[in-house]
């Protein structure tokens, strides 16, 4: 049976991991490398790096840890933030990313998700969906997508924007709610589950996590394949097992035969 | 007796050193004593001990690039049936040994384990393609890759992530498969050739004890 997959999310400036709060006040939470290395023998089911630096100079920093972190860990990894061409998709998967997440880009150019699929296929093209909640007080729930990291509108409805890129060959939503990003209050769960049906594609549910029940109501409520979560993990909040343990005491399908790295062997 | 060389073949399918340093640990962490060579030459690829063909992305792709080295082809056939060494395909490299492949269009694959590459269809509409994370394994028989990992649902996980499946027109080359919606082959092996739709190189522990299973391999 397949297993829901628990995803430390690492943001990433100038080479440092960092975790905004409504990516605002970034703090500084070390090495990537080093923190992939300790998720890898937590057994952490994948990893997500999103770079957010804002300088295009930069990038070979970003190749750079991509690379050593896909030498040292034998795990999943998902490397997203400012990939704009397919170019730039293939050189992150060149330096050993397993899947790359684009966001903006596809925005500006959903044709993009169509030409990045079609030449390395959909299983590694990851769309990023960055929304908010629009609707006025008594309509029906909607969320608009926003980019450049919340700041900037589009007016596109973002479970619509989903079906589209979707259809367009990405293998994977990444869904963040920006209104819950940063505040621990738990998923925008109806976001997460508006997005989720109206795909066929597994959904990555992002954005508020504060505690280990916020990571089964993205599953059971959201209708999420894996749940995406930063400073529980980063600040020692609660452990990759733990939450495996919580969520699997909640009744969802996890991977509980532990961490790769040990001293030992392996079996 | 000299280390034995282990030739991952390098045709611009993606990054391979994540793959060559999980073969370097599974090697050192089970005393096998190998060389492993990330190559895109055929002759090293014709003379080596045992072959690895990886693959991500699409499947014409692949083809494509696989074609596009002079002699590469025959390299490895002549290393898989001619000298008989342990072969490992792994993801769209295991997709290749199959004869062809569905996506997008209809791409000629190697034939070495008769089948077609098709989309897969869970019979459970809410299961999402591609199938992406960690599925346990269904041993459909004994086999030395194998060797000490525990199968069935209480098993150990491998990552998995692909839309589309092998379906092998000979029961006997299935040796695992995992379940989702219906049965997806996992594991496939005929004489010295095996290949894997999940990625051993990404599987963490059952990835490491397999690649070493096939280090040790002696078909």
């Amino acid at each position: 049976m397949l297993k829901i997959r628990i995803i430390p999310c690492l943001d990433v400036k100038d080479g440092r991991v960092v975790k905004g709060v409504r990516f605002e006040g970034l703090r500084d939470a070390g090495d990537p490398v080093e923190a992939a290395k300790v998720y890898d023998a937590a057994g952490a089911d994948e990893l997500c790096f999103l770079d957010i630096t804002a300088s295009r100079e930069a990038r070979g920093t970003l190749l750079d840890i991509v690379s050593r972190t896909a030498e040292a860990c034998f795990m999943p990894l998902t490397v997203g933030g400012g990939v704009r061409t397919v170019e730039d998709v293939r050189a992150l998967l060149l330096a050993g990313a397993d899947k790359v997440a684009i966001n903006t880009a596809a925005v500006k150019d959903p044709d993009l998700v169509a030409r990045a699929a079609e030449k390395f296929g959909a299983q590694c093209i990851v769309v990023a969906i960055d929304a908010k909640r629009v609707a006025p007080p008594g309509a029906p729930a909607a969320w608009e997508i926003f980019t450049h990291g919340g700041r900037d509108p589009t007016g596109i409805d973002a479970v619509a924007f989903a079906r589209l890129v979707a259809g367009k060959g990405a293998g994977e939503l990444l869904v963040t709610s920006m209104d819950k990003d940063g505040t621990r209050s738990g998923y925008d769960l109806a976001l997460t589950r508006a997005i989720s049906d109206a795909v066929t594609v597994p959904v990555i549910a992002s954005g508020g996590v504060g505690g280990l029940d916020d990571l089964v109501a993205g599953v059971a409520e959201g209708g999420a394949s894996a749940v995406l979560a930063a400073s529980i993990f980063h600040f020692g909040q609660a452990s990759v097992a733990e939450a495996k343990a919580h969520m699997a005491a909640a009744g969802l399908a996890m991977r509980l035969d532990g961490p790769a790295s040990s001293a030992r062997a392996p079996l | 007796m000299s280390a034995e060389t282990v030739a991952i073949i390098d045709y611009g399918s993606g990054n391979l050193h994540s793959a060559a340093k999980a073969f370097e640990r599974a090697a050192r962490e089970s005393g096998c004593d190998a060389r492993i060579r990330l190559t895109s030459e055929p002759e090293v690829v014709a003379s080596a001990d045992r072959v690895v063909l990886p693959g991500v992305g699409a499947y014409a792709d692949c083809r494509r690039g696989l074609d596009a080295v002079p002699g590469m082809v025959e390299a490895m056939t002549h290393a898989a049936h001619g000298a008989g060494r342990p072969f490992l395909g792994i993801c769209v490299g295991m997709q290749l040994l199959a004869s062809r492949g569905l996506e997008y269009t209809t791409t000629p694959g190697l034939g070495w384990i008769p089948g077609d590459v098709g989309p897969i269809r869970p019979s459970d509409p809410a299961l999402k393609v591609p199938h992406m994370g960690w599925n346990t394994l269904r041993a459909e028989r004994d086999h030395a890759l194998l060797a000490g990992i525990p199968t069935g649902e209480d098993g150990s996980h491998a990552y998995f992530v692909h839309s589309y499946a092998l379906t092998a027109e000979r029961p006997d080359d299935v040796v695992a498969r995992a379940e989702y919606g219906g049965p997806v082959t996992a594991l496939v092996a005929r004489d010295n050739i095996a290949g894997t739709q999940f990625h051993p190189e990404k599987s963490q522990r059952l990835g490491l004890a397999l690649i070493a299973n096939f280090l040790n391999w002696r078909p």
